[in-house]
């Protein structure tokens, strides 16, 4: 069989970190062709060299199509050479008809007139190459989520595209949908098409996948054929890191349940019927370190953003703090309840990056630096330097701007933010994410800390030695659903993967 | 990790040194070119800077400074209020109309007619923070109900005049002895803020600036403050309408700088998502700083109408877009999150520099509106470049 597509030591790097090191991988002409790694892995950054998002020249390496070295200075040369990439999230014009979005940017014209009656009698045809059976003339952002994925596939064939590439295609999908998926792609390998497909959830790999690549780490482990290989032997390549690391976890004692939350389900805001926490229930007790482990889009951020108050989707069960049954409606009331939420994008929601440090540090609690509406500067001042102290954030001063702070610094202000609140369960989303191993090591202190006072923490992570190295218990979530729940020393890296990945043994 | 925390302690403890860049160089700017357009405009016309006309100037500028300090916090919050210049028609026409026809006196006009910018202000509010209609289309709506209702309920005629005493809200000016004193009590109160704030920040271990600057600054406050009350004094005395632009201009710049309610407006418009997730109630902030706009838009009305004399069809037309302009050329960020109310009442003064200016010289008004609207593009064309220095640099 030829190969289609071989991407050869491919070496990208970003300041401080090398995202793929040396990375190479095969695909033959008519395959499905699987790429697993865990969250970081390297699958999106190899995808987006492949795609021109990154430049020839900001990386190296090469890349060969059909055998001949290719350089891709912008998506639309990679696009002509016959590469197509279908993101999880859709880019489609939804008021536009289905007709109107395949022929977006191409539309058939004479002396810029658009031909209408070509564009929905072609559109028809590539619509029926993907089986989806709805008139072009639709409004696009009338189907439902999985048949807007069949325009995106028709749109891409319609580019005549000869590699096509899925990210995630499953994660918003339905398990309808996603059975009519598998169809198509198998439908698509009888007739040559070569396709590239990310995805976490090992169950559909197996099903759909000639061959795997893994990544780790931004290196491929290997690429195997799949009668070759098992679910499980995937999994320990994905996670097979020595535990190098030694993470200063404390033992406790964990006290009385401080946060008790039963048959816990979310509805996603934009997909009517999709659900994205499933029947969850735990609890946490007080001065305990609270581990959740999933994979990207299982929907960890959306459980404590909803549990704080501050997600839009409709919800249903319970949750008790300290024994009281509350309901939490925003973000005002999770505060006053004693929650906390430093969530994983601090630029997007943490910080105000033009305010100084002493100005975010007390955003949160202004009432108490304040009387009668009005701010007591001292007492600002003293809190702000107070959090610079406890948490050795490196700053000239409380004035300091926070955009100018480095990641690691400008994380410990979100923490001091929500110290300051005095919260009796700390919610840390991605706690670590892109701050340096001195900083990190620092906010694992700082957690050791807070537990031995008495506060309850729940960390989201997606870095397992992390997880592992620092929770008491670790529960795993895989599309909304509570798989497992582990005790610090019986959890491993291949056991949290296993049920993140929907694996069977449980 | 221990040479991080190293470097934390000598960071924290670094001798702490007073940084001569990090003066803040657009306000000084603005005074600048303020002082530029006043020196241009007195080499073309000798009577310019003669107390007579500055006395004018500082009475017209009175009206658009005020709306202009309540735009700041709209603008600073992430919005915009087109309406305040129609609404200073309505309120100005409904102060005349109880004055004139219905024979109201004074205090009941005046606080019924602020009474009727905050109820407006709070309608206007509610639906852009609790119903989410963008607040340009509510206010744009606004402007041209406001207008409207202030043709049908006079009548389209111009109503005038007004009695005595409301007369003073807009014309009057304070003896020469009490303007001395209220000059001299300025100063003092400035200094002892200064000193204040000069202490507490060494305290604090701050840099601060050395005492000669601090006494050079205090020295041409003085000179600023009481040359001021000398050339006002030197024509009629201090126009009570400025007084009224520096005692509001005082108070939200201390509902700004000092208050709860004030940080979080600047949080809003800074992160709107950080704010919400900060537990911030938006939608009250939001509604306050309407209410907040809309009534200072009332006392823009009652010290317009009053200096006029009269309630007209026309007036407070495009004051909205004066007012905006006056927040802009003052350093307020249309972005939302940045902006001083000190600012926007020397943005004012440039504009009604401008306007005065040009009248003096007898320039066809068509001109005012081209070089008005030309100034606004320029500032906020040298406002983001700027800004986008600073990012590279």
């Amino acid at each position: 069989m030829t190969i289609a597509l071989e991407m050869r030591n491919i070496t990208k790097e970003f300041p401080g970190v090398k995202a793929l090191n040396n990375v190479t991988i095969q695909v033959k002409q008519g395959e499905v062709h699987a790429l697993c790694g865990e969250n970081g892995a390297g699958k999106s950054t190899l995808m987006k060299v492949l795609s021109g998002l990154y430049p020839s020249g900001t990386y190296e390496g090469q890349i060969l199509i059909n055998g001949v070295e290719r350089h891709f200075h912008k998506i639309k040369e990679a696009e002509e050479a016959g590469i197509a990439i279908i993101y999880q999230e859709l880019a489609l014009a939804k008021d536009l008809s289905i007709g109107e979005n395949l022929f977006l940017g191409k539309e058939p014209a004479k002396f810029g007139i658009i031909n209408w009656e070509q564009v929905y009698k072609e559109s028809e045809k590539w619509l029926h190459e993907v089986g989806l059976n709805a008139s072009p003339e639709l409004p696009t952002g009338s189907l439902g989520i999985g048949k807007q994925q069949q325009v995106e596939i028709a749109k891409a064939l319609s580019k005549n595209a000869n590699i096509l590439i899925l990210d995630e295609p499953t994660a918003a999908l339905t398990e309808q949908e996603v059975e009519i998926l598998l169809g198509i792609l198998q439908e698509f390998k009888k007739r040559g098409v070569t396709c590239i497909y990310i995805s976490h959830k090992l169950n559909e790999v197996f099903a759909i996948a000639d061959s795997i690549t893994v990544l780790r780490d931004g290196m491929t482990v290997g690429t195997f054929a799949t009668p070759d290989i098992t679910e499980d032997q995937v999994i320990s390549l994905m996670v097979g890191r020595e535990l190098k690391e030694r993470f200063p976890r404390v033992e406790s004692n964990p006290g009385e349940v401080v946060l008790k939350v039963t048959n816990y389900t979310v509805m996603n805001p934009d997909i009517p019927g999709k659900k994205v926490v499933d029947d969850i229930s735990f609890e946490v007790r007080k001065g305990e370190i609270f581990g959740i482990a999933g994979l990207m889009g299982a929907g960890r951020t959306e459980l404590v953003m909803s549990l704080f108050g501050s997600y839009s989707g409709a919800r249903t069960g319970s949750v008790e703090i300290e024994g009281k049954p509350v309901k939490i409606n925003n973000t005002r009331q999770a505060i006053r309840e004693g929650l906390a939420l430093v969530s994983e994008d601090r630029k997007k929601y943490g910080l105000v990056l033009g305010m100084d440090i002493k100005s975010n540090v007390t955003m949160a609690s202004l009432k108490s630096i304040s009387a009668g509406g009005v701010i007591n500067h001292n007492q600002e001042i003293a809190s702000g330097n107070e959090y610079i102290q406890s948490l050795k954030i490196k700053a000239n001063s409380v004035e300091t701007i926070t955009g100018t702070l480095s990641g690691g610094n400008q994380q410990k202000v979100v923490l001091g933010k929500w110290l300051m609140t005095a919260p009796k369960i700390l919610i840390l989303d991605e706690p670590t994410r892109g701050i340096d191993v001195g900083a990190k090591f620092e906010i694992y202190g700082i957690m050791n800390e807070l537990i031995r006072q008495g506060v309850s923490i729940i960390m989201v992570s997606s870095e397992l030695p992390e997880l592992l190295g620092m929770s008491h218990r670790i529960m795993v979530i895989a599309e909304g659903k509570r798989m497992a729940e582990f005790k610090a020393e019986e959890a491993t890296q291949e056991l949290i993967m296993t049920a993140a990945t929907g694996g069977s043994d449980k | 990790m221990s040479a991080n925390s190293d470097l934390a302690l000598d960071k924290g403890n670094r001798e702490p040194k007073f940084n001569w860049f990090k003066i803040d160089v657009r306000a000084y700017t603005m005074i600048a070119a303020l002082f530029s357009i006043w020196v241009l405009f007195s080499l073309l016309h000798e009577r310019f800077l003669s107390a007579t006309n500055l006395s004018n100037l500082f009475l017209q500028m009175s009206a658009t400074a005020i709306m202009a300090i309540g735009m700041v916090l709209v603008i600073v919050a992430g919005h915009i209020d087109l309406s305040v210049g129609s609404l200073v028609g309505l309120t100005g026409g409904i102060a005349a109309m109880l004055n004139v026809w219905y024979d109201w006196p004074t205090v009941p006009v005046i606080l019924a007619t602020v009474a009727i910018g905050a109820a407006i202000g709070f309608v206007q509010g509610w639906i852009i923070a609790y119903r989410a209609v963008p607040a340009f289309i509510v206010t744009l709506g606004g402007m041209l109900m406001f207008r409207g209702i202030l043709f049908g309920t006079s009548g389209s005629v111009t109503i005038a005049p007004l009695s005595p005493s409301l007369k003073t809200v807009g014309q009057a000016y304070i003896a020469d002895l009490i303007g001395w004193i209220i000059g001299i009590v300025a100063l003092a109160f400035a200094a002892y803020l200064a000193i204040r704030k000069r202490n507490a920040r060494a305290r604090y271990g701050f840099p601060v600036e050395p005492l000669a600057v601090s006494f050079l600054r205090i020295t041409v406050m003085g000179i600023l403050i009481l040359g001021f009350v000398y050339l006002m004094n030197s024509y009629k005395g201090i126009p009570v309408p400025f007084i009224m632009v520096v005692v509001l201009a005082f108070v939200f710049t201390f509902i700004a700088k000092n208050t709860t309610f004030g940080r979080q407006v600047y949080a809003i418009g800074g992160n709107p998502e950080a704010a919400r997730l900060s537990g911030i109630n938006i939608k009250r902030r939001v509604l306050t700083v309407f209410v907040l706009s809309n009534t200072l838009a009332a006392i823009a009305a009652l010290v317009l109408t009053a200096r006029l004399n009269a309630a007209t069809m026309s007036s407070g037309q495009n004051a909205e877009l004066d007012a905006i302009a006056a927040c802009v050329i003052g350093g307020t960020s249309l972005m939302g999150g940045s902006g001083t109310i000190i600012g926007a009442v020397i943005g004012a003064l440039v504009m009604a520099s401008l306007d005065n200016g040009m009248s003096l010289m007898n320039m066809e008004s068509f001109w005012q509106y081209i070089v008005k609207g030309a100034i606004l593009i320029l500032a906020v064309y040298v406002d983001i470049y700027s800004r986008q220095r600073k990012k590279q640099a």
